[in-house]
C-alpha cells in the first residue's frame, strides 16, 4: 500500500511517501511495523496522541483494520481555515 | 455547490458579486475570508495539503452543512502554497432564504474547515520556521454543532 506523511510527520521521517508490503491489519499494528524500521520511525510515531491518520482519505482511528486499504497517510492535526 | 482548491491567488470582490446571483429566492448571502495575519516577525506562511482528500473532505463538510440549514448555495475556496501576510487563505460563502442559516451554516464550515480539512501551516519568519499547532479551542468549537 501506499503510505503517505504530511507536515512535521513528513520531516521527521524525511520523505513524502513510499510503497510498504504489509501484513498489518490494523493501522497500529502498521505504525508498531514502521517504529521498529528505523529510529527516524520510532521519533516520528513516539506519541500517537499528535498524530491523526487517514485511510483511503478518509479520517479514522489507530485501531481502523487495513484489510483492502491502498492508501495509509499520517499528520499532524490539522490546521486549516 | 463549488468546492476550490488552489494555489493561485483567488478576486474575493469577483467571487462574492457572482455567488447566487440572481438568484431572488435567496435572502440572505454570508461571506467569509481568512486572512495571514502578519503577527510579530511572520514573513510568509507556507501551507501544506492531502492533494485528493482535501478535496473530498471539504465537500463532505459542505454537504453536511447543506442537510444541517436550508442553503441554496454554497462556495469554498481555499489556497496551499506560499502566502504573505495580507494575502487571502481561503473563503467561504453561504446562500440561504434567510440569515439565519446562513451564518450558522458560514461558521459551521469554518470551524469544520480549521480541524477537518488536511492542511498544514507553517509559519516563516525572522526567527526561523515552524509547524503552526492545532489549538484545543479549535477542537473544542466543534462539540457546540
Amino acid at each position: 500500500m501506499e503510505v503517505l506523511y504530511f507536515a512535521w510527520v513528513r520531516e521527521r521521517i524525511g520523505l513524502p511517501k513510499e510503497r510498504i508490503e504489509t501484513d498489518a491489519a490494523t493501522v497500529a499494528d502498521l505504525v508498531e511495523q514502521l517504529r521498529n524500521r528505523e529510529e527516524r520511525y520510532a521519533m516520528a510515531f513516539a506519541d500517537l496522541t499528535a498524530l491523526r491518520v487517514a485511510v483511503d482519505q478518509e479520517l479514522t482511528d489507530f485501531d481502523a483494520p487495513l484489510a483492502g486499504a491502498r492508501e495509509v497517510a499520517f499528520f499532524p492535526p490539522m490546521t486549516g481555515g | 455547490m463549488r468546492i476550490e482548491v488552489q494555489e493561485a491567488p483567488f478576486d474575493f470582490a469577483a467571487e462574492c458579486g457572482r455567488f447566487a446571483e440572481g438568484r431572488s429566492d435567496m435572502g440572505a448571502i454570508v461571506t467569509f475570508a481568512g486572512v495571514v495575519r502578519g503577527d510579530g516577525m511572520l514573513s510568509a506562511m507556507q501551507i501544506e495539503h492531502y492533494p485528493g482528500m482535501t478535496e473530498k473532505a471539504i465537500a463532505a463538510i459542505a454537504v453536511e452543512a447543506q442537510a444541517r440549514w436550508a442553503l441554496g448555495d454554497v462556495l469554498v475556496i481555499h489556497r496551499y502554497g506560499l502566502l504573505k501576510p495580507g494575502e487571502k487563505i481561503m473563503m467561504v460563502a453561504t446562500a440561504a432564504p434567510h440569515r439565519k442559516d446562513a451564518f450558522e451554516a458560514a461558521e459551521y464550515l469554518m470551524d469544520y474547515l480549521k480541524s477537518r480539512a488536511p492542511f498544514w501551516k507553517k509559519e516563516q519568519g525572522a526567527g526561523g520556521e515552524g509547524w503552526v499547532a492545532a489549538k484545543d479551542e479549535d477542537e473544542d468549537a466543534l462539540q457546540r454543532w
